[in-house]
């Protein structure tokens, strides 16, 4: 998410080719390190109740996430 | 006739000269900007059509993550009911049961914590995403404020509540109108057949 543009795609791949994954892996550390918060939205199955799941670390993106959603960091307002 | 075309040319000059004195003006600060190198003035980077856009992406982002209810309430409403995941006791509130208290979400306004049981007002989260990357000027789409708030609240909610400013719902927000927008909500619910609704009137 970024003010003033909305969603944007910064870089896909798929994890189980080595050379997507270091391009994913990249781009999530340049993302939290320019201060980003970085989330999966997950669904549970059965109860259909969904919410979303905060990661700090790549090796925490749950391995069938499909995207992970970076945002601009709570403050208070 | 030439008359005519005099009067015309004049009135034309008049009407247009709001337009060409905003041009002109525009066209002298970009060109300061750019002679000093610094950042254009907010009202001169502002494009709607651009943040048209951006909320209509935002929009679309929003309903592939929350659940249908959540999206319905949020397009016919204009805010999102977050359950408190909370018990005290480490355990989450279930779905079927109304949660001992719950958030209303809206895009760039505090969150209000309330009682759905008896739609009694705690307290008001001022909270914001700021912008990081850029000058800090510009914000995110309503759609997307929502969102964030929705995934912060969703995934980490001790820790978004704690960055938060706390204060008595009234400091921003009307009382009165969050109340309205609380009796809205039951009767939203109350039209879809919602079964938490009838809990919350009979409490």
């Amino acid at each position: 998410m970024k003010p003033g543009y909305g969603e944007i795609l910064l870089t896909e791949g798929d994890p189980q080719l080595r050379e997507d994954q270091e391009r994913l892996v990249e781009e999530f550390t340049r993302q939290l390190d320019s201060g980003m918060w970085a989330a999966v939205p997950t669904e549970h199955p059965g109860s259909g109740r969904r919410e979303a799941t905060m990661v700090l670390d790549y090796a925490e993106i749950p391995p069938d996430a499909e995207r992970v959603i970076f945002f601009p960091r709570a403050a208070g307002g | 006739m030439l008359l005519a075309l005099l009067v015309l040319a004049l009135v034309t000059t008049v009407l247009a000269g709001p337009v060409l004195a905003r041009a002109a003006r525009s066209w002298t600060l970009r060109r300061t900007a750019a002679r000093r190198g610094s950042p254009l003035p907010p009202d001169l980077t502002y494009d709607p059509g651009r943040e048209r856009r951006a909320e209509h992406r935002a929009r679309q982002l929003l309903r592939s993550c929350v659940n249908d209810e959540e999206w319905a309430m949020y397009r016919d409403l204009g805010f999102v009911r977050v359950a408190g995941r909370h018990l005290g006791d480490g355990h989450r509130p279930s779905e079927a049961r109304l949660p001992p208290y719950a958030y209303l979400v809206y895009p760039h306004k505090p969150i209000v914590a309330y009682v759905p049981q008896t739609g009694q007002l705690l307290s008001e989260y001022c909270v914001e995403f700021p912008d990081v990357s850029g000058d800090g000027r510009s914000r995110l789409p309503a759609s997307d404020d929502v969102l964030a708030k929705w995934m912060a609240l969703t995934s980490d909610e001790a820790r978004v509540i704690g960055q938060a400013n706390m204060h008595l719902v009234g400091r921003q927000l009307d009382p009165q109108r969050v109340r309205r927008d609380l009796w809205r909500l039951s009767e939203w619910e109350r039209r879809r057949g919602d079964p938490r609704s009838a809990q919350a009137r009979s409490a």
